[in-house]
């Protein structure tokens, strides 16, 4: 049931993120914050360093409040297994420009590499088609992230969940700002909105 | 001139003191105190509606709302504030903007024991973990405290639950 990937996180994230253009990108907490971090610290990112199962609807408060803006949600396969049922819930409110993307190393890779659900036969991709989502892919190569990246910069009619699956290792930490205002005030900065 | 009566249409000058208030997004897990008011939302084009799996989604929805650059509120009962505690973390940590309106059940005339104990706990809880809580037992109170609530929340930053009495809502039919 558990199928490795050899695919290199860091690799796919920058293969992903490389022409995101005006893209707004929320990440989970964990290895998806490094990972995003890792790709080049910026003001239109917002990184979790907790809030579990919280990216994806962040993303879609996110999404709903700047509809002419793609909203990315680069999550982890834990995370987003606690907020499963915010997938039905972003199925429900259907919006066209958030994509969810799940880094799928199929543990829990901060609390020591425990196997997830992921890697036992449950398939986040199966769940989003479930809930309504208008796209949905697994990818475990390079070229495939390409491709994924080049899918996510065209139009949808609804929300969109990919999972890339990746190996199992901790890369060294790429650490954003771990003080939320900061990070919140400068997102919102970069839209044009002042600090209170 | 239309001025509805606040003792008997108090769901009605919430939804109007909230529009005033630039709220744009409304998101619930419904209750029944709350019908009217998700109904209210829910007709009106200007403002984006979700329903929830569970209500701690709408912490969350808020804080990307305001991320970028809307108003953000949740409706929701008592028994769904023990679903939220931990992400409340991103709304206290970051100073997000947050107004919760809360109906409570367990607290008066209840005929469900199950309701109880996190009607107990929802006061508490929510203190815990770092919100301020304000309360109202009448309607025409509700709806200053809502304005109130609303100001502290969207202008001074500040992470809010409005706890709306039982009394107020009225028993529950069986």
């Amino acid at each position: 049931m558990c199928i490795p990937s050899e695919l290199d996180r860091r690799a796919a994230v920058a293969a992903l993120l490389r022409n995101r253009k005006d893209t707004l990108v929320v990440a989970g907490l964990g290895s998806p914050t490094y990972d995003l971090h890792a790709t080049g610290d910026r003001d239109d990112n917002f990184y979790l360093w907790g809030a579990m199962g919280g990216a994806a609807l962040i993303g879609l408060g996110l999404a709903q409040a700047q509809p002419s803006r793609r909203v990315l949600a680069l999550t982890g396969d834990g995370e987003q297994l606690m907020g499963l049922g915010g997938i039905a819930t972003i199925g429900v409110a259907r919006p066209s420009n958030l994509v969810i993307v799940v880094i799928d190393n199929q543990h829990f890779g901060e609390t020591g590499m425990q196997a997830s659900h992921t890697g036992r036969g449950v398939d986040l991709t199966a769940i989003a088609t479930a809930c309504g989502f208008v796209a949905t892919a697994t990818v475990r190569t390079l070229e495939e992230v390409q491709g994924l990246a080049a899918d996510i910069a065209e139009p949808a009619d609804g929300p969109r969940l990919f999972v890339i699956k990746v190996r199992a290792e901790n890369p060294p930490r790429s650490l954003p700002s771990r003080d939320a205002v900061f990070i919140k005030n400068r997102f919102r900065a970069h839209l044009g909105f002042a600090a209170a | 001139m239309h001025s509805p009566n606040p003792e008997t249409d108090w769901p009605s000058e919430l939804y109007r003191v909230l529009k005033a208030a630039g709220v744009k997004q409304m998101s619930y897990v419904p209750d029944a105190g709350h019908s009217q008011l998700i109904r209210m939302f829910s007709a009106d084009a200007d403002v984006t509606t979700n329903v929830l799996t569970t209500e701690e989604e709408g912490i969350a929805i808020a804080a990307g709302a305001w991320l970028g650059g809307q108003r953000s509120v949740l409706l929701m009962q008592s028994s769904g504030v023990g679903n939220c505690i931990n992400m409340l973390s991103l709304s206290a940590i970051g100073r997000f903007p947050l107004l919760m309106l809360v109906t409570m059940r367990g607290e008066w005339a209840e005929f469900n024991p199950w309701q109880v104990p996190m009607s107990r706990a929802t006061q508490p809880s929510l203190e815990a973990i770092g919100l301020k809580v304000m309360r109202a037992e009448t309607a025409g109170d509700l709806v200053e405290t809502v304005e109130s609530a609303a100001a502290l929340a969207y202008e001074s930053d500040q992470q809010i639950a409005v706890l709306i009495g039982q009394r107020l809502i009225g028993k529950k039919k069986w």
